[in-house]
């Protein structure tokens, strides 16, 4: 056998508080395309910012071609032979594609000039090998993401590398565009580079991977050969931890009807979405970053436009073009990046809980700091929200504070429907428990919640009825009865199950 | 990208950060103030022995008229106070201060105005005035329904107006004295004078609604988050206007206060006052990105200024000089309070 282009030996990597990384073996050989699987938060990001130099591990070694090496930078990985295809495009769309491609290290001539003309040469060179249809001189902003990834495939193959790793290639692609994907891997493969290729789409890793790893809570638990094993195996290893799953279905009697949705379409980001959600029940929507889920929520909350489909809101059918509807019918928005899109973080607590009302809250021309503090401290209570006084800033208070802060600031409102997007990102863990228990006692007291979760231990804890999406369709809905997590997880891959549901 | 690390379970009780001012927002609000303080120090001690003036540089005199001095920049930058939380700027507030005093002058000449007497002054501050006013929609309206930055809009404006400027009147001076309005505007009232006021006067309005109102904290939303704002259903377009309108206000308002006393105006006046007003607003700890600033700063941004440029006059130094420091002092502002910030924000990054 063949030395590995690329070897990782008990990498080790910890954050204050949290073993990010536990001793990971991985071994790539050359012309082999490896996939490297784990749930959100496994710690495959971690691991690939160990092997690019953006991290230093704590314990552990790096191999390239059975040399020890120690990363620094990715210019350094780069050098020697190590290039990222990141998820993430990282290109200027006003240059064209050959400067792209070797921004950084443009040919030059004497004085400082540019050599066009061997840059253009160099680069149609490369382009040639990946059979695309566009030439060096092309603005890069005029291309189609699909043929923009390609551009920065054609900037690893300026270096003749020895591996490549592939983040979620194929997230932004079209069936065709992922195919031509799949040939360039294939040469790549056959001129003997070693592969890592990161997805969560089993069908992808079963067409086009050669062995499986896995990760899970940051630790190796083995390599697989993709053509003697199958996806439940693989997604048992993903998974297969004693999860307090203890399934939380509602015990009170659930109302009404809150919402509903009929053939919801916006674009080619979802297609012909349906469900409900009734009053005293937490609706759960799975799936994989760019499912859909995010979208939908945007769109009952004005924030986008959908093409077709109705919107009831209590029986009654619901116009939604601006936010400012959104919140008059009902709906409030704790939205996925709490800091960008849901706080002010300049401003005080009290503030930002009264912000969507506040101009119902005047004596005269001015604001009425009694009945905003009284708002603020009912809230404060109900929600435990750990602050010394409402004066403090939002920007200090800690995740789980200030994701209360923006669940109370709905509350307020009253609403009847309360979406929570990514309900604990970016939360510690002892808060994580927490949010949940509020989501659910917020259920328990008739409001209609629909969570949004990229994590499965989550979604089944928290939902009493789980939507799966994938790429832009509902797959599958459960009731937290008959939910599974290898139907879950084969459901938001997009694998139609064979046994009749 | 900062990844929260996660807390120690066995402590979830525990509480935040405990109430304390962060540093930046201490030196924003009271640094300013203290370097007043230092400023009068130093110009009262080193006048001493440099300047050739009998009289102290703290006689009362000489700061009332310091106040009135600083009062039509002043005005105006308190306007830009509110533009820049916003998250907006105004280049034409000169341009604006121009024409507005052209109309104020220019109007009490007009034929059915001047047989009106002395009641023609009233009307010709309410014209004025709404000449400012209207100037100032026509900027927020842009910014609102194109889109387009206020810096851009603001820049073409200033322009534009400034050419409405010398359509009026071409190169000459627009002049009319009313002795009744001169009186008026050299008036003392409790030691202060009229324009001293009127500076005064807009620092509590403002001050007010920036604090007190919806407006003034829809205004602060908007300029630290706006796409929170937006998602706590905050319309973004009309306060932009309204701020606007303020501005427009304010410029004419100063324009108002200067030339009832000075009964000319030229083509150029008021050039480079939006730079004025910025600098007195920045020094006065507002942020260029928005979000951040207080009105009382921008009142002790102004203050500062006009003491430097009347310091550095008391101990001899020419107005040059005057600029170059007051240039260099900006700087080291600035700088200051980016460490002060960097490491504040550093500290906060549990």
């Amino acid at each position: 056998m063949t030395q590995p282009v690329l070897r990782l030996e008990g990498i080790v990597k910890t954050f204050p508080g949290v073993r990010a990384l536990d001793g990971v073996d991985l071994e790539v050989r050359p012309g082999e395309v490896h996939a490297l699987m784990g749930e959100n938060g496994a710690g495959k990001s971690t691991l690939m910012k160990v092997l690019g130099g953006i991290l230093q591990p704590n314990e552990g070694r790096i191999y390239i071609a059975e040399q020890p090496t120690v990363m620094t930078s990715p210019i350094e990985a780069k050098g020697k032979g190590v290039v990222f295809i990141h998820q993430e495009l990282s290109l200027a769309d006003e240059l064209t594609v050959a400067e792209n491609i070797f921004l950084g290290e443009l040919p030059r001539k004497s004085f400082g000039r540019v050599d066009w003309a061997r840059l253009y040469a160099e680069t149609d060179a490369i382009l040639s090998q990946l059979r695309v249809r566009f030439d060096a001189r092309t603005r890069v902003g005029d291309l189609s993401i699909a043929n923009q990834q390609m551009v920065e495939i054609a900037r690893a193959l300026t270096v003749d590398p020895r591996a490549v790793i592939f983040d979620e290639p194929t997230a932004s692609l079209t069936d065709a565009e992922k195919s031509v994907l799949f040939d360039v891997i294939a040469d790549l493969q056959k001129k003997g580079v070693g592969i890592i290729y990161i997805s969560h789409r089993m069908e992808e890793i079963f067409r086009i991977t050669d062995r499986i790893s896995v990760l899970r809570d940051g630790s190796y638990r083995g390599t697989l050969v993709t053509k003697d094993t199958s996806e439940d195996e693989v997604t048992q290893l993903m998974i297969g931890r004693s999860l307090d799953l203890s399934r939380n279905a509602s015990h009170h009697e659930l109302g009404e009807v809150a919402l509903e949705v009929r053939g919801l379409s916006c674009g080619h980001l979802y297609r012909d979405v349906s469900f409900n959600v009734r009053k005293g029940e937490v609706l759960g929507f799975y799936g994989l970053v760019g499912a859909g889920r995010t979208e939908i929520a945007e769109t009952l909350f004005g924030l986008r436009t959908p093409d077709a489909g109705t919107i009831r809101i209590d029986g009654k059918e619901a116009r939604i073009t601006s936010p400012i509807d959104a919140i008059r019918q009902g709906i409030g928005l704790v939205p996925e990046d709490r800091k960008g899109q849901g706080l002010v973080l300049g401003m005080n607590c009290r503030d930002n809980m009264t912000l969507p009302q506040v101009d119902g809250l005047t004596s005269g021309p001015f604001v009425s700091d009694g009945a905003e503090i009284e708002i603020f401290d009912r809230y404060k209570d109900k929600l435990d929200i750990r602050t010394p006084s409402w004066r403090q800033t939002v920007g200090n208070l800690s995740g789980g504070n200030q994701q209360k802060i923006v669940i109370g600031k709905w509350l307020s409102m009253r609403p009847e429907v309360l979406i929570v997007d990514e309900p604990t990102r970016g939360i510690d863990v002892g808060s994580k428990s927490e949010i949940h228990n509020l989501i659910r006692d917020l259920a328990a007291q008739g409001y209609a919640v629909i969570v949004i979760s990229s994590e499965m231990p989550e979604v089944l804890h928290v939902s009493d009825r789980i939507v799966a999406m994938y790429s832009g369709k509902v797959m599958r809905e459960f009731t937290s009865e008959e939910v599974t997590e290898d139907s879950l997880i084969q459901a938001i891959s997009g694998i139609v199950p064979d046994r009749a549901a | 990208m900062s990844q929260s690390t996660p807390q120690p379970i066995a402590s979830p009780v525990e509480a935040d950060t405990p109430p304390r001012k962060s540093r930046s927002a201490l030196f924003v609000q009271g640094a300013i103030w203290g370097f007043v303080v230092l400023e009068l120090i130093f110009f009262s001690v080193a006048g001493r022995f440099l300047s050739v003036s009998d009289t102290a540089f703290l006689d009362l005199d000489n700061m009332l008229l310091l106040l009135k001095q600083s009062a039509p920049i002043g005005i105006i930058a308190l306007g830009m106070t509110i533009i820049m939380i916003n998250g907006n700027i105004d280049l034409s507030v000169g341009a604006t201060f121009a024409l507005s005093a052209i109309v104020l002058l220019d109007s009490m000449t007009w034929p059915f105005m001047a047989a009106m007497g002395d009641w023609a002054i009233p009307l010709a501050w309410l014209f004025a005035l709404g000449t400012g006013v209207v100037l100032g929609a026509i900027n927020g309206l842009i910014v609102w329904k194109t889109g387009v930055d206020a810096f851009i809009v603001t820049l073409g404006s200033m322009l534009g107006y400034r050419g409405l400027v010398f359509m009026y009147n071409g190169e000459q001076p627009t002049s009319h004295l009313n002795w009744t309005l001169v009186d008026f505007a050299e008036a003392q009232f409790l030691g202060l004078h009229t324009a001293t006021w009127f500076l005064l006067g807009t620092v509590l309005v403002l001050w007010l609604v920036m604090t007190r109102t919806v407006h003034g904290r829809n205004a602060y939303a908007i300029g630290n988050n706006r796409e929170a704002a937006v998602n706590a259903g905050i319309r973004v377009g009309p306060h932009f206007l309204i701020n606007f309108m303020l501005i427009g206000f304010l410029a004419a308002l100063s324009a108002v206060v200067f030339y009832s006393e000075s009964g000319s105006v030229n083509p150029n006046d008021g050039m480079l006052y939006e730079l004025w007003a910025i600098t007195a607003v920045v020094l006065g700890g507002t942020k260029l990105s928005g979000g951040y600033g207080s009105i009382i700063s921008t009142l002790g941004g102004v203050i500062a200024i006009q003491l430097l440029r009347k310091g550095l006059g008391y101990i001899g130094a020419d107005t040059e000089t005057v600029n170059l420091v007051i240039g260099l002092i900006l700087i080291a502002v600035l700088f200051l309070d980016r460490q002060l910030n960097r490491k504040g924000s550093e500290e906060l990054k549990i």
